[in-house]
């Protein structure tokens, strides 16, 4: 299944502020469906990796508590205008994706 | 500062139409390899054991020095936007717990060369204090913020 994920990064008072979106339903598991009276599996992103020019500058945890389609932002002080970051994550069904970015 | 979810969204549609080109053709990607993901922080049913469970110990300092930006009343519980910033030295780790979630703890970040900074929605089951957590130097600081909820986003 392709999910979007969608990566942004602007200078900002001297650091790189990073902005990652993916398109991801987030279930928590204690939903039920309406019609069929049972639970909806759980299905939300676990982990998100940030890298700049391909090093790794920060990994955060999700839990299902984060909101559908999920907005993650960071800033990367060390960054410049031209460097590249790169956005990583995978979830709990095995799905994963990336995608990256030059700051502006 | 914050940029509103909406200006966001515009913004990467123009940037999308040439990067989703390419993302759309992106299918193996690689694998984070990174820790495990802390399950037993995230079960934990309070924010001690979710301390506990993701650093090793629940005492934490209020400190002044971490800046949260969280809305006073969120009309929908399901999307509560959440800034984090911390004024100290060597951050390598910010929390956020919604105390009275089923399972408070929402997210952790691992910084290894990002700023201490952190932006995300988080979903709030009803009104409830939000804690943000920041580990600096082997030590645990906190602050706090009630933030009220008009309609919860966890149930169906």
């Amino acid at each position: 299944m392709a999910r979007q994920t969608q990566i942004r990064a602007q200078m900002k008072d001297g650091a790189a502020e990073v902005r990652v979106r993916v398109t991801h339903p987030m279930e928590t598991g204690q939903r039920v469906d309406r019609n069929t009276k049972k639970k909806i599996p759980a299905h939300y992103i676990q982990k998100m990796t940030f890298a700049l020019n391909g090093k790794q500058v920060a990994v955060t945890d999700l839990g299902p508590a984060i909101s559908k389609d999920p907005l993650v932002g960071v800033r990367l002080k060390g960054a410049k205008a031209g460097d590249k970051v790169t956005v990583t994550w995978n979830d709990n069904m095995g799905e994963s994706g990336s995608a990256e970015a030059i700051i502006k | 500062m914050h940029t509103p979810r909406r200006t966001f969204l515009k913004g990467t549609v123009a940037l999308s139409v040439a990067g989703l080109a390419g993302a759309a053709g992106l299918v193996r990607a690689p694998r984070v390899e990174a820790a495990e993901w802390p399950k037993a922080a995230y079960e934990a049913k309070t924010v001690d054991d979710a301390l506990k469970a993701l650093y090793g110990s629940s005492q934490v300092t209020a400190s002044g020095a971490i800046k949260v930006k969280a809305p006073p009343v969120a009309e929908n519980g399901g999307v509560v936007p959440v800034t984090v910033s911390a004024d100290l030295p060597n951050v390598d780790s910010i929390a956020v717990l919604v105390e009275k979630n089923n399972q408070p703890l929402v997210t952790a970040i691992t910084m290894s060369g990002a700023d201490p900074y952190y932006s995300t929605f988080i979903k709030m089951a009803q009104t409830s204090d939000v804690h943000f957590v920041v580990k600096s130097g082997g030590k645990l600081y906190s602050a706090k913020a009630t933030i009220k909820v008009t309609a919860g986003g966890c149930g169906g």
